[in-house]
């Protein structure tokens, strides 16, 4: 048995390959259920069926979509065009930051203006933390990965700051917490019952708009490029600055939205533990979803059921939270594991003797 | 400034810097061989994590390292097998191994937060500690330190001098080449990828057994990364590796000596610092070299059927 570069990409397996790495993502959960002691079977009912099997549930999904898949969104055109950002943790912390200050400016101020104040905050937070990146990449030639992690570490470094300084609420009994966000400036909730508030309709209508960009336009067509060969984005008399400038400054301004649909919606107020980790998740989104919006969509719902699985076995079954990091990274690597098969076969040199069936005709080969 | 105290600094310095300068030599060591492994972190926590178990569940120092330095090594398999045999980008590769590391190690670790140990004690070589400004700082920590000085001047050595060093290296710059001449490209690069991930497991066994000798969930904090940032900053060269462990080391524990003159600042505001330092170091690398110092295969996958 052998592995042969095949003549062709495939299509099939770029949407197999995705179902695959969910099989054996459970596989290996059940596994793990085992060795840990737990009844694989109702261990994976209930991270993966029992949270989203009532109402609630399905809303709590949505609750953890919204800033997945706003995230993703932004992500998916850096990836595209070959903008490493890993940074959208940190926009997401230091827009948090950001329109949390803002949110407590407005607790006593009422207005139809008053939310989306709040959000435009938490946009132009989040273009500004992406823009640092931004500027060191264009101006310094940094590398942004390590240059949008540690950027990441003081995004929440500030965040920690405030609410332990100048943000922590007086009347908190010294807990490091911001004073709680007055009604008007929480998002409008879809229904009196759930935590979902009407985000989740701007990650879609913004789903959408990259849809439209990506497909349509001219700008889908040279982040394509700049992703493909930087050179020829040269060639092309694209300018290859301003197009880095608009996808971390577009990521930046998805991430911050998101950070706003967290904390003026379900949280409602600044914590310090608000790094659930969404920005490095939308990465895993983004790569499953295959960078196309309705791969984005159905993996953001996926990684979505890790986060509420994950609090669904902690609080059955007492395991730690931290299951939902294991689950999202055994979901990547065996992502990146399955991919192989895009570009290349598996091979059993037994059954291959006949000569005429994997000999590339000269003609076909389109690498 | 009396003398004590630049002692004492010298010597935080150092004890600082060895996590750093562990990972770093391993990832360097890979990276000359043209893995980019960004699992760094991931890998850092998993070594401090089962270290610090292995150490309380059979009180034995020497094998909570052991076990540390192959737990690193044992998620590093992962790593190159996907990034290597399977010829995965190495990027995300690198990324899903930090996420998967940082997942299992607070899983495995969970039930360990907030237990504590004695660390690891110094030991003064006698005579050497004695000498005045940096007997301490070199001479007078633990074994931990000397190892990694150990490792320093073994690796040194290896990529200076010996056949091997070069083998190395040409596998990182030219792989078609070297597997034409007949070395096994990708033999070497995985032993170079399983070694970078007993490194970044011993750096963690320092972490939880001798720095703070305690277990906690995100214990690295970011360090593996900031390892990551020292290997372009050192433009590959292991003298320059060792060199900017320490001035990092340096640049982490700054925040010790305003707080001893008397300013007061926010502790989560000088937590950043070191982060910061990077980010400018990096930028200031960057104007002086560009990329131009990296292993030219850096990143990209091999195969030899193709």
């Amino acid at each position: 048995m052998r592995i042969e570069k095949r003549v062709q990409s495939s299509k099939h397996m770029i949407y197999l390959s995705p179902v695959l790495a969910v099989v054996l993502t459970l596989l290996a959960g059940a596994a793990l259920f085992q060795l840990l002691g737990h009844p694989p079977g109702e261990s994976l009912y209930n991270y993966f069926i029992n949270p989203v099997s009532d109402m609630y549930g399905l809303t709590e999904l949505l609750v953890k979509v919204t800033p997945l898949l706003l995230c993703a969104i932004g992500l998916t055109l850096c990836f595209k065009g070959q903008v490493w950002n890993i940074g959208a943790e940190g926009q997401f912390l230091f827009a948090a930051l950001m329109a949390g200050m803002v949110t407590l400016e407005l607790a006593d101020v009422e207005g139809f203006w008053v939310i989306p104040v709040i959000l435009l905050s938490g946009a132009l937070a989040g273009m500004a933390w992406a823009g640092v990146t931004a500027v060191l990449k264009t101006k310094f030639g940094a590398n942004e990965i390590l240059t949008t992690i540690m950027l990441n570490y003081v995004a929440l470094n500030l965040l920690l700051w405030g609410v332990h300084g100048p943000l922590k609420d007086p009347d908190g009994y010294n807990f490091p917490e911001s004073a709680l966000f007055s009604e008007h400036t929480l998002l409008p909730l879809l229904s009196e019952d759930y935590r979902v508030t009407a985000a989740i309709f701007i990650a879609l209508f913004m789903l959408a708009v990259v849809w439209f960009l990506l497909s349509k336009t001219l700008f889908g067509f040279q982040i394509r490029v700049l992703g493909e060969s930087a050179s020829a984005a040269k060639f092309a008399g694209f300018n290859q600055h301003r197009l880095i400038w608009l996808l971390l400054l577009f990521s930046g301004a998805m991430a911050g939205i998101a950070a706003v649909s967290e904390i003026n919606g379900p949280v409602g107020q600044l914590i310090p533990t608000l790094n659930l980790g969404y920005g490095y998740a939308a990465i895993i989104v983004v790569f499953m979803g295959r960078m196309h919006p309705l791969g984005i969509l159905l993996a953001s719902i996926l990684l979505g059921l890790t986060y509420v699985g994950g609090e669904m076995v902690q609080i059955e079954q007492g395991m730690p939270k931290s299951i939902i990091g294991l689950f999202q990274g055994m979901l990547l690597f065996f992502l990146l594991a399955c991919d192989l098969f895009i570009h290349y076969r598996v091979v059993f040199d037994r059954w291959s003797t006949s000569p005429t069936m994997h000999t590339p005709t000269s003609t076909k080969v389109a690498e | 400034m009396d003398i004590t105290l630049i002692e004492n600094v010298l010597f935080a310095t150092v004890r600082t810097a060895t996590p750093l300068l562990l990972v770093a030599l391993g990832a360097m060591m890979s990276e000359r061989a043209g893995v980019l492994n960004l699992g760094q972190e991931g890998m850092v926590l998993m070594g401090a994590a089962v270290a610090f178990m292995a150490s309380y569940v059979t009180s034995h120092m020497g094998l909570g390292v052991l076990a540390g330095a192959f737990a690193g090594m044992l998620v590093s398999v992962l790593f190159a097998f996907v990034a290597l045999n399977l010829m995965a980008n190495q990027v995300a590769t690198g990324l899903a191994l930090t996420i998967f590391g940082t997942g299992l190690s607070a899983f495995i670790g969970a039930d360990y937060v907030g237990y504590s140990m004695i660390g690891l004690a110094p030991v003064e070589l006698p005579l050497l500690s004695s000498i005045p400004l940096i007997g301490k700082a070199l001479f007078a920590q633990d074994v931990l330190v000397y190892l990694a000085f150990g490792l320093f001047g073994l690796l040194w050595w290896v990529m200076r001098g010996t056949r091997l060093g070069l083998i190395i290296r040409s596998v990182g710059e030219n792989p078609e080449a070297s597997h034409a001449l007949g070395y096994p490209v990708l033999k070497i690069r995985y032993v170079a990828v399983l070694f970078g991930g007993a490194m970044a497991g011993l750096a963690g066994a320092y972490l939880s057994l001798a720095y703070t000798p305690m277990w906690s969930e995100g214990i690295a904090a970011g360090r593996g990364w900031i390892a990551l940032a020292l290997v372009v900053f050192a433009s590959w060269r292991i003298t320059r590796v060792l060199l900017g462990a320490w001035l990092f080391g340096f640049a982490s524990i700054l925040h010790l000596l305003l707080q001893g003159s008397g300013y007061s600042i926010s502790p989560n505001l000088l937590a950043m610092l070191p982060y910061v330092v990077t980010i400018v170091v990096l930028v200031m690398m960057q104007r002086k070299h560009g990329q131009s110092d990296a292993p030219r295969s850096l990143g990209q996958p091999f195969s030899s059927s193709r």
